[in-house]
């Protein structure tokens, strides 16, 4: 019988893909993607807590981590497009310009 | 029976494409299998007797953000590979590996939790959307309007990033500019 411990640990696996994407990618398109997988992965967490503890909290933070997916992604794709304007690349060692 | 192989195949697939969302070096790929996993990731919510939430994933996210995400597509060049200079993937990959356990443990904490307790139940009768309606603008309206107005805030910010001459305002110019801007056009 499928549990809370499967949706946790599948939840754990995705955060734990976006997280690796995080950390490896240098291209600034592709760490949004593996942001977005991460607050999906936080999003199955909280519907299978919702669920298995007949609460529905979990679901009402899940609604909101989805608007905060819709305002970061309509925020960051515009300084994406402001970036990539004023440096034709969007590539992070590119854009490194503070020599320290 | 059939949540087993319902469960199973959606979470194969799931990892599986976004697996490939995090590895590819195509952005064009990248994003195709983003939209899909997050299709089946609504598919879970389904499972999970979330049904609302599983068609404002749907909606939202397969909808307005891989749309806005395609739209911004247009802007870069998404047709060319992207070389990216990895210098010790080794690292990254332990470093991922060690966080990847601490966040299980993380997650699994509601697994050994005890004393947890239903704050707000679904009503008996209702469902689920109905359920979400009445909890959402009772106990949670004050997150949901400051919810709005920061969609709000996103909204102008987008509008203003991404549209040509923002910057420029015809109040704080002087005469002489307001007229050369007249006879550009």
């Amino acid at each position: 019988m499928i549990g809370l411990n499967h949706y946790l640990i599948l939840s754990g696996l995705l955060f734990s893909i976006g997280l690796v994407g995080v950390l490896r990618r240098k291209n600034l398109l592709m760490l949004f993607f593996a942001t977005e997988v991460m607050l999906n992965a936080a999003n199955i967490a909280f519907a299978a807590a919702s669920h298995f503890y007949g609460d529905l909290t979990g679901q009402m933070f899940a609604f909101f981590i989805v608007a905060v997916a819709a305002s970061e992604v309509a925020v960051g794709l515009g300084l994406l497009i402001v970036l990539y304007k004023k440096q034709g690349t969007l590539d992070l060692d590119d854009l490194a310009t503070m020599k320290g | 029976m059939y949540e087993q192989i319902a469960f199973y195949l959606f979470s194969v697939l799931t990892v599986g494409l976004f697996l490939v969302t995090v590895l590819s070096s195509n952005i064009l790929y990248a994003m195709t299998s983003l939209a899909a996993g997050m299709v089946l990731i609504s598919g879970l919510f389904f499972l999970l007797g979330a049904d609302f939430l599983g068609v404002v994933q749907l909606i939202v996210y397969v909808g307005a953000v891989m749309a806005l995400y395609a739209f911004a597509m247009m802007f870069f060049d998404a047709s060319k590979e992207i070389k990216e200079k990895n210098t010790s993937s080794s690292l990254v990959f332990l470093l991922g590996g060690l966080m990847a356990v601490l966040l299980v443990l993380m997650f699994a904490a509601p697994i050994l939790g005890e004393n947890i307790q239903a704050s707000y139940p679904p009503e008996v009768g209702a469902t689920n959307p109905q359920a979400v309606g009445l909890v959402l603008f009772t106990k949670y309206l004050i997150p949901f309007e400051v919810a709005a107005v920061m969609l709000l805030v996103a909204m102008i910010a987008g509008i203003v990033l991404a549209g040509k001459k923002m910057d420029e305002s015809l109040t704080t110019m002087d005469d002489e500019e307001v007229t050369l801007q007249k006879d550009k056009k």
